[in-house]
């Protein structure tokens, strides 16, 4: 099994018409994915690799019955197409693009909680359930079918440590970039909870980095709601206070919260192994298998 | 992006938020000419993008003629934490009863902003927010909605602001977040907001962020920022438009994406090394960025080696190699050794066209970090 994306989600790629967009879907297809439209205003009736392009995503939804967006739009643009793809009562929504304003993401997240649809990213490296389907920029020839589940902050981090996994031989249900930014839609606890409820994901790692809190609250709701045995890593253990590092939102403010510390703390208060290395992750994870 | 007070203040005033009489001086002459036309009590004040600008001594309070010629002589030019001081605000001092603090942010855990009034201002909000979180009142904002006049009035209420000035400062937070909304602000804030003795509420200083990935829609705030520095490298890496910070050690540290960057500096450090900077080349980079990210890391002196650690998601690793091979054939002799890691999307067309003559191939993130340890090590030595 998997959770969020398997071979029967139907795949629209808003934006295929772009050059990330285009190169994407092709990858996407390669790997198996299922991309059964392209959704592009004013590009309607076009053909990329074959996939048929409408103007707006509710037509991709009723010509292809597509269940699920990947964004590749601009980010000017981006918080408008996510908002399209939301009217659509699409299941899920991944975003990969970069640099979306907080602003527009705090009124995407408003219009989340009125929706069933789930929001994975913007910013993020997307989802993978191997040998079925990937949704995004994952380089697929990483993964490895399996039954530990991943979720991590940060792009390439996640390639590393599944890398490391599929390296020993360690195969995944489900891989998730959740995105590093201050606002994301599916967050560490999301999930957790559905690799929780996932009978084949027996372990799952949790990458996270410094800054916010949402790996303190992610190990809370391990402690308090998880039987599957969770491995994590923090990234940023020696970024000096008050710098940030990069676009991740890593911001340390200095004042104990957000510190790679805390974090690590939090995750081994919750019964959590925090690996010095990646690989030492994997070697976590190996123990639990 | 961060506005500078005056800037912000600017800003403010036009939106109607009182704010003291002021001139803008990069000389002495000009701090004479503006407390000539202000009068006495006047501030001077540093116009730097750095915190606690008062207590080092960035901040003066000058009562007469003299006073304000030797805080002119001392602020302009003077050293704060790493920026040297170019602009000073000179301003008129205000006599006031109360200091409060109002801000506007966004709360990332609840996914909203987050309006905020205390009666504590004029110290170190955060402070305030670590030992006596009540002192704070908050309330947040729907996005779609903005701040409701009516929670800018619970906020003042609950915050004990007194009666006979409390619209006022309701008012005032409204506009506030209307500024942060128009501007894409990450966050505003003014600390403190002072109550006079005729019962007047004005913006004794000004915090105004922008959103960086907002810019696009904010030509004009965008053409106020003033670039400034701690030192030529972080301005070169600015030119390059790459996230870079400069750090003490000696390992010379590229990658792609903040995690896997920060998790090599981690790694260097796990090693016994010490990482001399972080330089993030971002999703997609072309050979021309990685080239520059090269050139970068090597006009750090205090670089003895160089870690690259690719793995490649939209970036593309024959793209990564074609820059390394660019930057590193422009040389007679290689400056100092590198290392590089390549994996992921196109890592197999990169390792066949990278010049491994080179460079040090390494194929796992421990060994190239470690590999780039032991170099700089050698050549330290």
């Amino acid at each position: 099994m998997s959770i969020f994306v398997d071979d029967d989600t139907r795949v629209v790629v808003q934006g295929i018409t772009g050059g990330e967009g285009r190169f994407h879907t092709q990858q996407m297809m390669e790997y198996g994915t299922n991309v059964v439209a392209g959704a592009v205003p004013g590009k309607g009736g076009q053909e990329v690799e074959g996939v048929p392009v409408y103007d707006t995503v509710s037509e991709a939804v009723e010509e292809e019955d597509a269940n699920a967006s990947v964004v590749f739009v601009p980010p000017a643009f981006a918080a408008d197409a996510i908002f399209e793809a939301l009217d659509t009562d699409l299941d899920l929504v991944v975003a990969i693009t970069e640099g979306v304003p907080t602003q527009d993401m705090a009124k995407v997240n408003k219009r989340l909680e009125e929706v069933d649809t789930r929001l994975i990213g913007p910013n993020c490296p997307g989802i993978i359930t191997p040998g079925e389907a990937k949704l995004g920029i994952l380089p697929g020839n990483i993964f490895e079918e399996g039954n530990v589940g991943l979720v991590s902050r940060s792009g390439t981090l996640t390639y590393q440590v599944v890398s490391n996994l599929t390296e020993r031989g360690i195969g995944q249900t489900t891989a998730i970039g959740i995105g590093g930014d201050p606002i994301i839609g599916t967050s560490f606890v999301d999930a957790l909870e559905a690799f929780e409820n996932d009978p084949d994901t027996h372990a799952v790692v949790m990458c996270g980095e410094i800054g916010g809190e949402d790996e303190e609250q992610a190990a809370k709701f391990i402690a308090e709601n998880m039987d599957t045995p969770v491995a994590g890593f923090i990234a940023g253990r020696t970024a000096p206070p008050g710098k940030r590092m990069g676009h991740a939102g890593a911001i340390v403010s200095g004042s104990g919260t957000g510190t790679a510390e805390s974090k690590i703390s939090a995750l081994n208060d919750a019964g959590v192994p925090v690996g010095d290395t990646p690989n030492e992750v994997a070697d976590h994870i190996e123990d639990f298998l | 992006m961060k506005l500078h007070e005056y800037q912000a203040k600017d800003i403010f005033a036009e939106a109607g938020i009182p704010v003291p009489e002021s001139r803008l001086a990069s000389s002495v002459d000009e701090v004479m000419e503006a407390v000539e036309d202000i009068g006495y009590p006047a501030a001077i004040k540093a116009q730097v993008h750095v915190g606690g600008r008062g207590k080092a001594g960035g901040i003066k309070i000058a009562m007469d003629e003299d006073e304000a010629r030797q805080a002119a002589e001392d602020i302009l030019g003077m050293d704060l934490k790493g920026y040297t001081v170019e602009k000073v605000l000179v301003e008129a001092g205000v006599d006031f009863e109360n200091e409060l603090y109002v801000g506007v942010t966004m709360d990332r855990s609840a996914g909203k902003p987050v309006a905020m009034v205390s009666t504590e201002g004029g110290v170190n909000i955060e402070e305030v927010a670590e030992e006596n979180p009540d002192a704070i009142a908050r309330e947040h904002i729907d996005p779609a909605f903005g701040l409701h006049p009516y929670q800018a009035r619970k906020l003042v209420f609950d915050a004990g602001i007194p009666r006979d000035v409390a619209f006022d400062v309701a008012s005032f937070l409204s506009t506030l977040y209307d500024l942060y909304e128009a501007n894409d602000a990450s966050d505003i804030e003014i600390n403190p907001v002072m109550i006079t003795s005729d019962r007047d509420v004005v913006a004794a200083d000004a915090v105004m962020n922008i959103d960086d990935d907002a810019l696009f829609r904010h030509e004009d705030l965008a053409a106020m920022e003033e670039d400034s520095y701690e030192d030529d490298l972080e301005a070169k890496a600015g030119e390059y438009g790459f996230d870079y910070v400069r750090l003490s050690g000696n390992v010379g540290i590229i990658g792609n994406g903040a995690g896997l960057v920060m998790t090599t500096l981690d790694l260097v450090d796990y090693f016994g090394g010490t990482p001399a900077n972080f330089l993030d080349i971002g999703g997609g980079a072309k050979a021309e960025r990685v080239a520059n990210a090269l050139d970068m890391v090597f006009s750090d002196e205090n670089v003895d080696s160089v870690v690259f650690n690719i793995f490649g998601g939209i970036t593309r690793g024959d793209e990564v190699a074609k820059g390394i091979n660019e930057a590193l054939e422009s040389f007679d002799e290689i400056p100092k050794p590198v290392v590089v890691r390549l994996a992921g999307t196109n890592a197999e067309e990169g390792m066949e066209i990278l010049n491994t003559e080179l460079v040090q191939v390494e194929g796992t993130l421990e060994d190239a970090v470690q590999r780039a340890v032991e170099n700089a090590q050698e050549v330290s030595q």
